[in-house]
């Protein structure tokens, strides 16, 4: 990492993705494509209940069944440990002894082909006796409700989850001696509220309700493994193979040298396949029956699977007259499901971005993750931002309304300037907010109508983001100079194979068609801890950089041991190296000469941790700034997005285009959970766990102007000045939809999403009777 | 409960290349092109005909191969993923996704081909919204559809340059 800017060749290029022709033409590997040597299927028996002990499994009938191998149940758990969860191992693999939400899993059918695994799954009877459920968050906060969880769990030894979530006096208050559902609790306070509150000019009252969403990875969770010889090897669906080793070492009791799990091109991630999901079962499976097993959900089994958390969230804020704010005060609930997983890094990183980007002199947060008898919670794109922000920057607009002060005035005053603190202990704001909240209003007020039913919304976000910078790589130099690009970081679609080969290819002067990029195999590509939190560009980037840098120094002295010349006065050269002569030697030629003969091998190195440019954490700030303008109908209530207007402040792209799709990807989810996505509860069971009725964006909603804007002012720690992306304009479409439609109808909605209804519900001042 | 299967000989046309096999009469089109004939570039997702990835060409026109009986398609001319290019060159609607980066992940991309192929037999001057209405059956998660809409009409407009396609 040389401080001097030199001209860039192949980074900041859009180059054709090389991971796109492989997927065009069908060739592309996709986990539910991977198959093993004498694999069986699996399919799971699920509750039909959402809270009630099991008495009895019933297994005959169905092993009788032709082709079952094995009906695994909880009994078979015994010599394991028993339960996942990286923050907090809660979640059982199968249910013992009670099911805590209708579609846990309590049993596993093992059989040689999935028709009969799925006929066989018919046939396992179970025997319940039905217990009180609690089927939210509110009714699961109530004196004497009945307990999700009657036990707690030690946490994990996993550390990096209270630098992560930390704030200021953050106090984690997992209630470990009397058992409530309350998963985590998170408080951030500084200042003095009250006595701000009572300074104030005016206060702003507001809550916003945030939607039960279901990411939709179109490729849903499944795994294939294979145990054997105390050995495991797992292809799957993880964002993360690392962490999942992690929870399969800990249920088998393997070392994790022993452990193996690759992910290869995934389907849709959004965060939403972070962490473990179905591999402990197909591991089970294979553990059991010493087969190979394939377990592949369904669509309806993915929603029970893992859902977003949805939250209701209370705030107050104080303003000066001049819509300065002086306090802030949130209350947020969070309904988490049946299992923690992560929620409790959702809810830690929504205390953090609530408040929005914004001058808070006073601030309180308190945040609880509830458990309740539904499907768990867990990541997704955005990561506790989008539930925050909406609250935060609704209850900002509808101050500015009641101040009479413009909306992008109201921001203007407020946002944090560069190398401001936002959050105490954290990076300074590496961002230019204002210049660009300027381009988004800009932008949307050149094509804003003044016609009735007609509203523009905007809003700003900034994410503790990038996750914790843990990150190694390698590089390869081969023979023929050719490299081979190694990272833990998976594929799922955001285009890290190609940024990867960029960077390399950049580093080492060598054409992109001449590095290959292998990632996500445990056994195989180095450590990454996760992939996520929009991290890859950067920290992945950096230590790939230094990876080039090291075989780069590698290189330069075995050029200088072959020639007989000393190290330092050999230089890099694009492919190679400069010696002293003037004469210049390929990468493949320095190779070749010091092992002799035309075989050998370079590898170089990067390690990257909290230390340096990624001391500070975080180790970037990801940034939203999206405006909307709105049409209305005001007799249906139907609502056609008429601009999407968003910019992305990511330091540097790498590659633009790919950025470009990104931003369009996140914003059109965005739109998705702001106007039509909601699962909803009707008892025990979701209503509408497909997605007929889970209606996600389709083509036909595309805005009819679209305005994707890049920011590129090199002010991020990661290589050529990049930050992460991917995430960043999800953030606050929910709020800047809420304030359009607002606009356009004359009142506030308190909860997304803006279906034809409540439009037209709020249009007409009628009460959702829900 | 230990019932007799019954299986049926289906003979049809994949990609060009006859085949026969034994197929049980509750088996999917999607299914059997994965797991019989392993062209898995069809991909599943809802398997309820609403997401569109799983669209293959039976006699030119368009279906769900999740819902649509492998002996349906007993006789019949079945195109897939696998078949559109000439195994050298990319179709003109592969090239064109690449160029405009009209996919992510890729998962509901065959899918997305497979309709814009139909498109292209049946309609090849179709103008944007005509593009848009076609394509409304089918999901995609990551791009937010502008750019699959893009690599369309350029892709068409080639076609119409080089008929032959
Ligand atoms: S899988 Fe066939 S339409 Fe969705
Ligand atoms: S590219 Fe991922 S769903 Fe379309």
């Amino acid at each position: 990492m040389s401080d001097v800017p030199r001209p860039l060749k192949i980074a900041g290029q859009s180059v054709r993705r090389r991971d796109l022709v492989e997927k065009v033409t069908g060739a592309a590997e996709y986990c539910v494509d991977v198959t093993m040597p004498g694999m069986l299927h699996a399919k799971v028996v699920r509750s039909d209940r959402a809270h009630a002990r099991i008495l009895e499994i019933n297994t005959g009938e169905a092993l009788a069944h032709r082709g079952v191998v094995a009906v695994v149940t909880a009994a078979d758990l015994k010599p394991l440990f028993p339960r996942f969860g990286h923050i907090i191992a809660d979640h059982w693999i199968l249910a013992s002894g009670k099911v805590r939400y209708y579609g846990e899993p309590v049993a596993l059918v093992v059989a040689e082909s999935l028709a009969d695994a799925t006929d066989a799954a018919e046939l396992v009877r179970v025997d319940y006796d039905d217990l009180p459920a609690v089927l939210d968050a509110e009714e699961a906060l109530a004196a004497g409700a009945a307990l999700v969880h009657e036990e707690s769990y030690p946490a994990t030894a996993d550390d990096s989850f209270k630098i992560l979530a930390g704030g200021v006096h953050e106090t984690d208050a997992s209630v470990e001696d009397r058992p409530t559902n309350l998963a985590h609790e998170v408080t951030l306070e500084w200042g003095d509220v009250d006595q701000a509150f009572a300074d104030a000019a005016v206060v702003v009252e507001s809550q916003a309700g945030y939607p039960m969403l279901y990411a939709y990875a179109m490729e849903p969770y499944n795994a294939v493994a294979s145990y054997g010889d105390g050995e495991l090897r797992v292809v799957s669906t993880a964002q993360h193979p690392y962490m999942v080793r992690e929870d399969l070492a800990r249920v088998f009791g393997l070392p994790l040298a022993k452990v193996r799990v690759i992910a290869p091109y995934l389907g849709g991630g959004y965060g939403s396949k972070s962490y473990t999901k179905v591999e402990p079962l197909a591991a089970l499976g294979s553990w059991v029956t010493r087969r190979p097993v394939k377990l592949v959900l369904d669509i309806e089994e993915s929603i029970y699977t893992t859902r977003v958390d949805s939250a209701q969230v209370q705030v107050r804020s104080a303003f000066a007259a001049d819509g300065t704010i002086l306090a802030r005060a949130f209350d947020i609930v969070m309904d988490s499901g049946a299992y923690a997983d992560n929620s409790p890094l959702v809810l830690a990183k929504c205390v953090n971005r609530c408040f929005g980007p914004y001058r808070v002199p006073n601030l309180r947060v308190r945040g609880r993750s509830v458990y309740t008898n539904t499907a768990p919670a867990s990541s997704y794109r955005g990561f506790g931002a989008p539930q925050g922000n909406l609250a935060g920057e609704t209850n900002l607009d509808r101050a500015a309304e009641q101040l009479g002060i413009d909306p992008a005035d109201i921001r203007r005053r407020n946002l944090v300037a560069k190398g401001e603190s936002l959050l105490p202990g954290k990076r300074g704001m590496d961002a230019e907010l204002v210049a660009d909240l300027d381009m988004v209003v800009a932008s949307l007020e050149r094509d804003r109508r003044d016609e009735p039913g007609y509203g523009i919304g905007f809003g700003c976000a900034a994410s503790d983001a990038g996750a914790f910078p843990v990150s190694t790589a390698q590089v390869r130099i081969q023979t023929d100079g050719s490299v081979t690009v190694l990272s833990g970081s998976t594929e799922m679609g955001q285009g890290s194979r190609s940024l990867l080969a960029q960077v390399a290819a950049e580093e080492l002067g060598v054409d992109l068609d001449q590095v290959a990029v292998v990632q996500s195999d445990t056994a195989i590509t180095p450590y990454e801890r996760t992939t996520g939190a929009s991290r890859t560009t950067t920290l992945v980037g950096l230590a790939l950089q230094r990876a080039c840098a090291d075989a780069r120094a590698k290189i330069r002295q075995m050029a200088a041991e072959v020639a007989g010349v000393s190290p330092e006065s050999v230089a890099d050269a694009p492919g190679g190296v400069e010696l002293p002569d003037g004469s210049t030697a390929g990468f493949g030629d320095v190779v070749q000469r010091w092992f002799g003969g035309s075989a050998g091998e370079v590898t170089g190195i990067g390690l990257l941790r909290r230390e340096g440019p990624t001391q500070e954490m975080p180790p970037f700030w990801e940034i939203g700034m999206v405006g909307v303008g709105v049409d209305v109908d005001l007799e249906t209530g139907h609502v056609v997005v008429d601009q999407l207007v968003t910019v992305a402040d990511v330091g540097f792209a790498v590659n633009p285009k790919a950025v470009e799709g990104q931003d369009l990807g996140a914003a059109t989810q965005g739109l998705g959970a702001a106007l039509y996505e909601e699962l909803v509860y009707d008892g025990p069971q979701l209503v509408n766990a497909n997605v007929v009725d889970y209606r996600v964006p389709r083509m036909g909603d595309l805005p009819r102007k679209i305005d994707l804007m890049l920011a590129e002012r090199r002010d991020g720690v990661g290589p050529y000045g990049a930050k992460g992306a991917g995430e960043g304009t999800l953030n606050p479409i929910g709020g800047a939809v809420a304030a359009a439609v607002a606009r356009a109808v004359g009142r506030w909605p308190t909860r997304l999403p803006l279906t034809p209804e409540r439009v037209w519900r709020l249009a007409n001042g009628i009460e959702e009777d829900d | 409960m230990i019932e007799a299967v019954s299986f049926l000989p289906i003979t049809l046309t994949v990609n060009g290349v006859e085949v026969t096999r034994v197929v049980e009469p509750r088996t999917l089109l999607a299914d059997f092109v994965r797991d019989d004939l392993g062209l898995t570039g069809t991909k599943v997702s809802c398997r309820l005909q609403v997401c569109g990835a799983c669209t293959v060409l039976v006699d030119d026109l368009p279906v769900s191969a999740c819902t649509y009986l492998a002996v349906d398609a007993d006789g019949a001319d079945v195109r897939t993923v696998e078949g559109l290019s000439d195994g050298e060159n990319l179709h003109p609607l592969q090239e064109a996704f690449v160029e405009k980066f009209a996919l992510q992940c890729g998962f509901c991309t065959p899918g997305f081909l497979m309709m814009s192929k139909a498109l292209a037999t049946e309609n090849p001057t179709a103008d944007r919204a005509e593009i848009i209405e076609h394509l409304e059956g089918n999901i995609c998660r990551c791009t937010g559809y502008r750019p699959i809409v893009e690599a369309v009409e350029c892709a068409l407009a080639r076609m119409r340059k080089v008929p032959s396609e």
